[in-house]
């Protein structure tokens, strides 16, 4: 017993250092450039996959493996340098939450490229030369190349301290940190400077992924498993905080460890567990600092004007065509259509507290699968008509976002969009773990609409009616006193306090309200589909809606409107054409964050008043 | 006098604000020049210009004979320009010691390079908190290292943007103290004030701006002696 | 008396901040808090609007105690405030920024359907009326020239109705002309509304010339009280923070 606790406190260090390793990287580059760089995992990924290229290519031995790890990690630190210096370079400036959409966009495009480079199958590293074997700690075998691990972290933590704190090329990206433009002003190089965290930052994650070999196979997975960790890393140390990271490395390294034993189904959700209690008691993590306002960067919000006539238009034709149109079309067609509908009404409740709110989720699907479940358990357990379900899921949604709202409005900027993040995990693997009651992976089937409602067109119609109603009335929100306030809340929290706001009670309550409204997307899409599945509450599903709002236009009204059209249906057709449907999709996520960072929706309002 | 700086017909915008309306002036090298002007005149925006924190829209910035404008601030630092910002911007998590270590440059020929031993010569009351973080400070320790930041670059001219703003009067005599060290080391300073007294005690020359554009100029006495210009421009 | 305020004390992590400082401000009154940079100034200030809770001390409103009350508790009982740096709602206009503090009076917040934009705007424009703003009522805050903005802070900070306003460095960033031009407003207002103000500020055009009383802080304590003429003869005062007087012509 006692030996087995020691094998598991073991490993559990040596995956607390290889998560360290890339979620120190993670920390650096944010804490200098403030982007939070989700290609973080890509990086990663390609260290592994070059890791295992050169070192099966490379002669055998000590110098072709250890040699083959060190390229690998320069190559991806080149890597890095190029999507600094092409990329995110020129979006500096943009708001923070695009500079994530373009990372994202980075992410997609690294995917495709490893699948045509390398191949869908999974592919297995030789071990490292010298730590072949095994040692014997009080009597237990254990392998030394976890062993190495366990040193790695800890030596690479004391290198990146003295070269932050007693290096002046450390003192200069401190500096950075605070203030760009007047390290400049001071006669620094700061692009190069912050080319060079870049650089420092990608040969972490890629020598992270690179020491991986030997323990696990490379695949196609690893990006996005390994950024989720390492965020979570991340923000329970405290943004920017190195011993934080490490400190919340160990954390969560030996809980995973020690989880197991004790409850194996929690693996799934500990880490996120463990960063929800981390953020409800300290809301910048363990050795987070409130962040200083930092010169220059918070970008003055632009006013809501009320919709011109000309948008007033549009948008009335629009629903013109929504209503007149789908007697015409084929079932495919209006399956696509119904999808629409209930997408605009999924984004433009995230854009509800995004916007006016300027608090980004990470985990708005969780709303959505909320609502789904809502109606579907319903219907499992008691037999619930639609009707009744669609009544219930709003309800249930909003009962989550009452809950988990209380925590995550308390928060702000990239711990609350983490929060939020967590809850979703959370919700995820209950609904994927508590088979009893959900079904578990295989989901819960046979949710159909009421026999008035089983046509596509009629079903249609329920789900036009219900999203755009349920979106003008966000709207109207918008231009009502609750919606000021809630900008009021946004634009100078010291004011609107000022003048009696209680803008904690004020963001609860938009939280509550943007989560009914997911709800009832998350309703309607469950009869749509005649199932719920735990995915309907899964990262790609949040992300998605972040993404249809920033493609959209986060600063514009209209704009999750018309990021929520144009994304289903490029993700509809993309997928329908290619098989390589990521990497366009990436490209055309890099090209509109180059070429309008104001989202679709604010071009077109430019191109507007141009005219 | 040798010009040190001259500015002609300096045009900037932000956005579609015309805020720099052809500014021409020239500080010479060795001397104090005030810069004054109510708020919103162009001011800061004359500096950052020439700094190249605000990319001019057009005009020509001449820096000891050589073509700045359109440069990259690192760039015009390097050439011995110095900036002190108005908002001070202090590395808040940085120690004294390491806020003066980001503004070191190599030295010039000629002059004897700053050193921290050298700065907290010119400010005492630094010299007795070198480890403290800079956030941690007041407002007149945070523009003493903020000058001294500065120096530490050897510049030959600095911009001191309004040093003396939200200050304690017994503050601004030791600021106008340093600036009078400083001149007498053969410093070049542009200084923008709305403190018309202490501008007094520092300035050779003067500059007035109004609407972006110089409106007079002469010697700091002889604005002093015109009450007409002093009302016309810089009163009510 | 509007403001009563007894013996506050303040430390952070042993450091002594604040002690004892007690002050009185009447109807109509305007008193300067003065004193060298790290004073206490901002932190009295803090303590009295709510930001910070006293480790000691009282603060009473008209009689009623406020001390320790969250900030827009303070505001509700009649207090008004401006910012040191300005702080207005960048993306609404100046009219909704004073019609928000209207709405927050009224407890309107919560309404979800009746647009803002239909909402009668004649209070608020008399608001912006007196501080001579109503011309640029339709602007957005976020293009104001800053001498304006501290006009919008005013009249959003007058739509309470209050019996006491606390401005922090009311004239910083302003041009000397447009400082004067300020504080004339604000003593006109206060005289005729018969509002206490209490503010803090490092312009002696300001202090002296619009003052009732001053009361100077040195290291958290005050070390001086009373009208400007015998405050500035004050051999400490000159000491700690008046100076020669070559910076500000008043010796």
């Amino acid at each position: 017993m006692l030996e087995n606790l020691l094998v598991q406190g073991l490993s559990g260090l040596a995956s607390a250092s290889s998560l360290f390793l890339v979620a120190s990287g993670l920390t650096v580059i944010f804490g200098v450039t403030r982007i939070v760089n989700f290609a973080h995992g890509s990086l990663y990924m390609l260290g592994a996959y070059l890791a295992w290229t050169l070192v099966t290519s490379l002669p055998r031995g000590h110098l072709g493996f250890w040699g083959g790890v060190a390229m690998a990690a320069l190559i991806v630190g080149c890597v890095g340098v190029l999507i600094e210096v092409l990329l995110l370079r020129r979006i500096y400036k943009a708001p923070e939450l695009f500079q994530l959409l373009a990372t994202f966009g980075v992410v997609l495009i690294v995917q495709d490229l490893a699948l045509l480079s390398w191949g869908p199958q999974d592919l297995l590293g030789p071990r490292a030369p010298g730590l072949r074997g095994a040692t014997e700690i009080l009597g237990i075998r254990f392998p030394l190349y976890e062993l190495f691990l366990i040193c790695v972290g800890p030596v690479v933590l004391a290198l990146l301290w003295l070269l932050f704190n007693r290096t002046r090329w450390g003192t200069l990206v401190r500096a950075a940190t605070a203030d760009r433009e007047m390290v400049g002003a001071l006669g620094v190089n700061q692009r190069m400077l912050f080319t060079t965290v870049f650089f420092l930052g990608s040969v972490l994650a890629g020598l992270g992924g690179a020491l991986q070999i030997p323990r696990e196979s490379v695949n196609l997975q690893m990006d996005l498993a390994v950024i989720s960790e390492a965020f979570v890393v991340v923000v329970v140390g405290g943004l920017g905080s190195l011993p934080g990271a490490f400190l919340a490395a160990l954390l969560i390294g030996e809980l995973q460890a020690f989880g197991i034993l004790i409850f194996p189904r929690i693996t799934l959700v500990l880490a996120f567990l463990v960063m929800a209690v981390v953020l409800v008691i300290r809301p910048h993590g363990l050795l987070g600092r409130a962040p200083s306002t930092a010169h220059g960067a918070t970008a003055i919000e632009p006013p809501y004007p009320p919709p011109s006539p000309w948008v007033r238009r549009i948008g009335a034709a629009a629903l013109a065509l929504a209503v007149i149109v789908p007697p015409f079309l084929g079932d495919y067609a209006l399956i696509v259509f119904t999808e629409i509908a209930i997408m605009v009404l999924f984004a433009a409740s995230l854009h509800f507290i995004m916007g006016p709110g300027g608090m980004a989720s990470f985990g708005h699907a969780a709303y959505f699968g909320f609502g789904a479940y809502g109606a579907a358990l319903l219907l499992r357990h008691f037999g619930a008509p639609m009707e009744m379900g669609l009544l219930a899921a709003p309800f249930a949604a909003g009962l989550g976002g009452f809950v988990f709202g209380f925590f995550c409005v308390r928060l702000s900027g990239v711990y609350a969009a983490m929060l939020t993040l967590a809850f979703a995990q959370i919700a995820w693997s209950t609904a994927f773990q508590w088979v009893e009651l959900t079904g578990g992976d295989n989901g819960i089937l046979g949710v159909w609409p009421s026999p008035w409602a089983q046509s596509k067109l009629a079903y249609y119609y329920l789900a036009l009616t219900l999203c755009a109603a349920a979106t003008l009335l966000l709207r109207r929100a918008i231009f009502a006193p609750f919606g000021y306030a809630l900008r009021a809340g946004r634009d100078s929290p010291l004011r609107a306090e000022a003048i009696g706001i209680d803008g904690f009670r004020i963001r609860w309550f938009a939280f509550v309200l943007a989560a009914v409204a997911a709800g009832i997307a998350g309703g309607l899409f469950a009869y749509a589909k005649g199932s719920v599945f735990p995915t309907y509450m899964s990262i790609s599903r949040s992300v998605d809606a972040l993404l249809m709002v920033l493609l959209g236009g986060v600063r514009t009204v209209s704009g999750p409107i018309l990021g929520a059209l144009a994304y289903t249906w490029l993700h509809e057709q993309l997928m329908r054409a290619f098989d390589l449907w990521r990497l366009f999709l990436g490209t055309i996520i890099l090209a509109l964050v180059l070429f309008f960072p104001q989202g679709l929706a604010g071009a077109l309002q430019r191109g507007e008043r141009r005219s | 006098m040798l010009a040190m700086l001259e500015v002609r017909d300096l045009h900037a915008h932000y956005g579609r604000a015309h805020i720099l309306q052809g500014v021409t002036l020239e500080a010479r090298e060795g001397e104090v020049l005030a810069l004054l002007g109510r708020n919103g005149a162009g001011k800061s925006t004359t500096m950052k210009s020439v700094m190249g924190l605000v990319r001019p829209s057009s005009g020509q910035v001449r820096f000891s004979g050589e073509e700045v404008a359109g440069r990259e601030p690192f760039e015009i630092a390097r050439r011995g320009i110095g900036y002190v910002p108005e908002e001070r911007r202090i590395f808040a998590e940085l120690s004294v010691m390491e806020n003066l270590e980001v503004g070191r440059m190599p030295a010039r020929g000629g002059t004897p390079p700053w050193t921290p031993e050298r700065v907290f010569a010119l400010f005492p009351s630094l010299g007795a908190m070198r480890a403290r973080a800079g956030g941690r400070m007041s407002g007149g320790e945070q523009q003493m290292l903020t000058i001294g930041r500065t120096l530490m670059g050897n510049p030959r001219l600095i911009l001191l943007d309004e040093p003396s703003e939200g200050l304690a009067p017994v503050i601004i005599e030791r600021m106008a103290a340093a600036i009078l060290a400083l001149k007498r080391d053969g410093m070049t300073v542009l200084l923008s004030e709305q403190n018309l007294h202490f501008a007094r005690l520092v300035s050779d020359r003067a500059c007035v701006l109004e609407k972006g554009a110089i409106r007079w100029e002469g010697r700091m006495k002889a604005l002093m002696a015109d009450e007409a210009v002093r009302a016309q421009y810089l009163t009510v | 008396m509007t403001l009563e305020v007894r013996d506050l004390h303040k430390s952070f992590g042993g450091v002594r901040a604040v002690s004892g400082v007690s002050l009185s401000v009447a109807a109509g009154e305007l008193l300067a808090l003065i004193g060298p940079n790290g004073a206490g100034k901002s932190t009295c200030f803090n303590m009295l609007n709510g930001q910070l809770r006293p480790d000691r001390g009282s603060v009473r409103l008209r009689g009623q105690e406020i001390t320790g009350l969250a900030p827009r508790r303070i505001w509700r009982m009649g207090v008004g405030r401006t910012f040191q740096i300005t702080a207005t709602f960048a993306s609404m206009s100046v009219l909704e920024n004073v019609q928000m503090a209207l709405l927050s009076h009224a407890r309107r917040l919560f309404h979800i359907w009746n647009p803002v934009a239909k909402e009668d705007p004649s209070r608020a424009l008399a608001l912006l009326d007196r501080v001579g703003m109503s011309a640029q009522a339709a602007r957005p805050c976020g293009v104001l020239a800053y001498g304006d903005l501290k006009r919008v802070e005013l009249a959003i900070a007058l739509a309470n109705d209050p019996a006491l306003l606390l401005m922090d460095e009311p004239t910083a960033g302003m041009a000397p002309a447009e400082r004067v031009a300020l504080m004339e407003l604000t003593a006109h207002i206060a005289r005729e509304g018969g509002i206490a103000v209490l503010f803090t500020e490092h312009d002696m055009d300001v202090v002296f010339a619009h003052a009732d009383r001053l009361l100077v802080l040195d290291r958290g304590r005050p070390i001086a009280e009373g009208i400007p003429s015998e405050v500035r003869r004050d051999p400490r005062v000159r000491e700690v923070y008046l100076g020669t007087g070559a910076t500000h012509g008043y010796t």
